[in-house]
């Protein structure tokens, strides 16, 4: 019955096509709205930026590097005491039964591990109480789940690489406010602090005032910028940037890019092209890092698969992780696609930026 | 954005549907499934939980209806129990008496508050309002900067000074008065839930400056913080609405569900791009419905066993098997299919249609000048179209009101779609062909895979 009214309206869709009207899309989705293409930079030199793009020169002084680092678990305390969970239940108990199962899958979930990855856990956990491995309390039980969370990450090389001829460059990648710029921002404290010299390339020249904010950030921290117009090719100015690095001696270029979701097409083979462009010599791209939002849901696993493939991520930064939300999703990431977590956004502040560490990740996962 | 969830649904209930009696078992199962497809598209825990005992209940018990079959009666309940929901009624905007119109965007960081107060401003341009933006992220580096350029991109003015958000916030307010704006849109710092001292601030700031309206900003993309980022929002500021941003990415939005069920206010707006134009008013009856993949089902099966001739109906399916669809059956066909209601609606709530076709947009009158050619033929015409010469198609032209290159074209076109239905063998094939060219149309835009069409039923 449906069957015709299906056939009549599609055969009139492509009558209505045939010349005599139109037949528009409500949504035009799947490509980005944004001017595609290459380059939109300024024909002509603007007087305050030859080339299109300006080079500011290093000013302000330099940050002190970031005494007594923060750490998770001291972030979490406000956490807890304003949701905690019902694991703390499970730790009072004096068997092991379906509904200790039911309370470590709740956990889980509701921190976005999601649930192909929570039921693998699980379905193994169950084989381990069967075969006595667990024991009976319900304690060494959550303590077993958390040390398989902890194993995920086993064997990860969180190291932020260098090349041994610089400069090299930390491609920043991502989808829309996310912490990309500052991640750069805080990066560019850390690695100056450190006695690299870091200049910073502007490289998200699509929205509103991102150059503006990065400055800000290089002015903080020390770092030189290398900016483009709005709008200009960000490939250029990732070229610009690792030129000027080179020819200052400078060991590390940190690369923004403008937020973009990974399913425009357009945009991520616009992302393609600075990979490829910021690998010019003299510059070597030794990191890409996908910056991740800890309160991303399961689509952080499609981000990361997208991105990982048309940029060859090398790593992931969760950010936000001082919040409400646990960033469960990077185990699926850890273990679906084998990219190391690298780095922790912990705040908005210069030094609130961590390694990672699965251990204290687990705990506050379960916290 | 809800695609996928559709999908799944889709699939849920198109295997339902072959089967005659439902056991406790196969209930079961149907609910897992059910809560396997919600939680993968980030609904909240407790919202999925909450849905799968309500269907539950309803399903093994007292609701039976003599005139549905099992099968029907679960996706009555699941399309029930969905519907109330993410429905209730639109959020409706009515402007202060006294201007300005004072509105507070407030949510966690990266959430889009920002572009979101520009869009607004935008929108409000578009009502004929004259919007002041108020930039209180006095946080973020730029931030305010960034709503400078924002405003002038739409043609908005800026205000903004200091550090003190309240104080920005009544300033604001203040300078719309004098100036004579009628709408102010206050954007502000992104916050943690737990911040206390951020918290405590954006509270200070709605206090100051009352807003009429208070939107809680959060990305599609959220997993299960949403409920408890919603919920310490809801807390603390009297809100009357969401935004849901992002969402032309392929996040399944199950933030929107659970944002909904906690906050108890309409998804007022959603923005599907970057730029300030990509920002709409949300229907949430029309979200319930795509969600669920399904149309609605039930009316339209109502409406047809009503309106259509079943004997004609299945004689048409007949010819279509055998590839005899003539232009006279497809005339015949779209008058019955006109009685249900208005094309477009029948559209809506056709199940398992592929996206291309759902999302195009039927025009009556554009349908009226294809049956006017058709009309204007004779009935051996219309069952040989090979007769239709020159004079004929003059003839035929004349009589529509057409030019002739108008029933050229509609002949090819139906003699290609024949043609496909003939090789295919199946009616999957005119779908897809069908879908395609709808496409086409629409200025060759690369869009993503098409469903298989093909599996309809
Ligand atoms: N609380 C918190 N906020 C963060 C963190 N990282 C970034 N942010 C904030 O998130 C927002 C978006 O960051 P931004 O760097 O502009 O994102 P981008 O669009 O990816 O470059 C800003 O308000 C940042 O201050 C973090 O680790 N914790
Ligand atoms: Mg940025």
């Amino acid at each position: 019955m449906t069957i015709v009214l299906i056939v009549v309206i599609v055969l009139l869709l492509a009558l209505l096509g045939a010349g005599t009207a139109t037949v528009v899309r409500r949504n035009q989705s799947g490509l980005g709205g944004r001017p595609s293409g290459p380059t939109i930079t300024p024909a002509e030199p603007q007087p305050d930026r030859p080339g299109g793009t300006d080079v500011v020169a290093e000013s302000g002084e330099a940050l002190a590097p970031p005494d007594g680092r923060p750490r998770l678990a001291d972030r979490l305390g406000r956490a807890k005491s304003l949701f905690g969970t019902s694991l703390a239940a499970i730790r009072g108990r004096a068997r092991i039964d379906d509904a200790t199962f039911e309370e470590l899958e709740e956990a889980l979930l509701l921190a976005d591990v999601g649930l192909p990855l929570t039921n693998r856990l699980l379905a193994d956990l169950r084989d381990r109480v069967r075969s006595g491995e667990a024991g009976d309390s319900p304690t060494a039980l959550l303590d077993l789940l958390k040390s398989d969370v902890v194993a995920l990450f086993a064997g990860e090389d969180r190291e932020l690489q260098v090349a041994s001829d610089p400069p090299s460059v930390w491609l920043f990648v991502g989808v829309n406010g996310v912490g990309k710029t500052t991640t750069i921002g805080k990066l560019a404290a850390r690695e100056g602090a450190s006695g690299r010299s870091v200049v910073v390339a502007a490289g998200d020249t699509f929205r509103a005032a991102a150059g503006d904010q990065l400055a800000m950030w290089a002015e903080r921290s020390g770092a030189d910028i290398v900016r483009g117009a709005d709008g200009a090719d960000p490939s250029s100015v990732v070229f610009d940037a690792v030129q000027h690095a080179a020819a200052r001696g400078a060991d590390l270029v940190l690369a923004d890019t403008a937020g973009r979701l990974h399913t425009k097409v357009n945009l991520m083979d616009e992302l393609r092209k600075v990979r490829r462009v910021a690998a010019r010599p003299p510059g070597t791209v030794t990191e890409v890092l996908l910056v991740l939002d800890a309160t991303t849901g399961q689509n952080g696993l499609v981000q990361a698969r997208e991105f990982a493939e048309a940029v060859e991520v090398t790593g992931v930064v969760l950010t936000k992780l001082d919040g409400t939300a646990k960033g469960g999703i990077v185990c699926a990431i850890r273990s679906e696609l084998g990219l190391p977590i690298k780095l922790v956004g912990l705040g908005e502040g210069a030094g609130d930026l961590v390694p990672f560490d699965p251990e204290e990740f687990a705990d506050a996962l379960f916290a | 954005m809800f695609d996928t969830l559709t999908d799944r649904f889709d699939g849920i209930f198109k295997r339902l549907r072959g089967r005659g009696h439902l056991g406790d078992a196969e209930v079961g199962e149907v609910l897992r499934e059910i809560r396997v497809a919600l939680l993968e598209a980030d609904v909240s825990l407790e919202v999925v939980r909450d849905l799968v005992e309500r269907i539950r209940a309803r399903c093994s018990g007292a609701e039976l209806s003599k005139s549905l079959t099992p099968a029907q009666q679960v996706i009555k309940v699941v399309n029930e129990e969905l519907t109330a929901t993410l429905g209730g009624e639109a959020f409706r905007l009515a402007y202060a008496p006294r201007p300005p119109t004072v509105v507070l965007l407030a949510g966690l960081q990266g959430a889009g508050k920002t572009t979101a107060a520009a869009a607004l401003a935008l929108w409000f341009k578009q009502q004929g309002r004259h919007p002041l933006l108020v930039g209180a992220d006095l946080q973020r580096p730029a931030a305010v900067e960034q709503l400078r350029v924002l405003g002038r991109g739409v043609g908005a003015a800026v205000f903004s000074e200091g550090t003190d958000p309240v104080a920005v916030a009544t300033k604001g307010v203040e300078e719309a008065v004098r100036v004579g704006r009628d709408v102010v849109v206050v954007d502000t710092a992104g916050r943690l839930a737990i911040d206390e001292d951020l918290m405590d601030e954006v509270r200070r700031v709605a206090a100051a400056v009352k807003p009429h309206y208070t939107f809680f900003v959060v990305d599609a993309m959220t997993g299960q913080d949403a409920v408890r980022s919603a919920t310490a929002f809801g807390e603390a500021l009297d809100l009357d609405g969401v935004i849901l941003t992002k969402i032309d990415g392929d996040a399944r939005g199950g933030a929107a569900l659970s944002v909904k069920h906690v906050v108890g206010k309409p998804i007022a707006f959603v923005s599907t791009g970057e730029r300030p134009e990509s920002f709409e008013a949300f229907h949430p009856d029309r979200m319930a419905s795509r969600i669920l993949g399904m149309g609605d089902v039930l009316t339209l099966i109502e409406r047809a066993e009503r309106e259509y001739d079943a004997g004609a109906a299945e004689k048409a399916v007949e010819r279509l098997r055998a590839g005899r669809f003539t232009l006279e059956d497809f005339h015949d066909q779209l008058q019955q299919m006109k009685r249900m209601g208005p094309l477009q609606s029948v559209l809506g709530m056709l199940p398992g249609v592929p996206k291309e076709v759902r999302d195009a947009q039927i025009d009556d009158r554009d349908v009226a000048r294809v049956e006017a050619i058709i009309r204007s033929m004779t009935p051996a015409e219309r069952d040989d179209p090979s007769l239709i010469n020159g004079s004929r198609r003059l003839r035929i032209a004349a009589g529509s009101g057409r030019t002739t290159s108008d029933v050229n074209n509609l002949l090819r076109q139906f003699k290609e779609m024949q043609k496909l239905m003939r090789s295919g063998g199946a009616v999957g094939a005119a779908a897809r062909a069908g879908a395609r060219k709808a496409k086409k149309v629409k200025g060759g835009r690369v869009t993503p895979s098409l469903k298989d069409a093909g599996s309809l039923r």
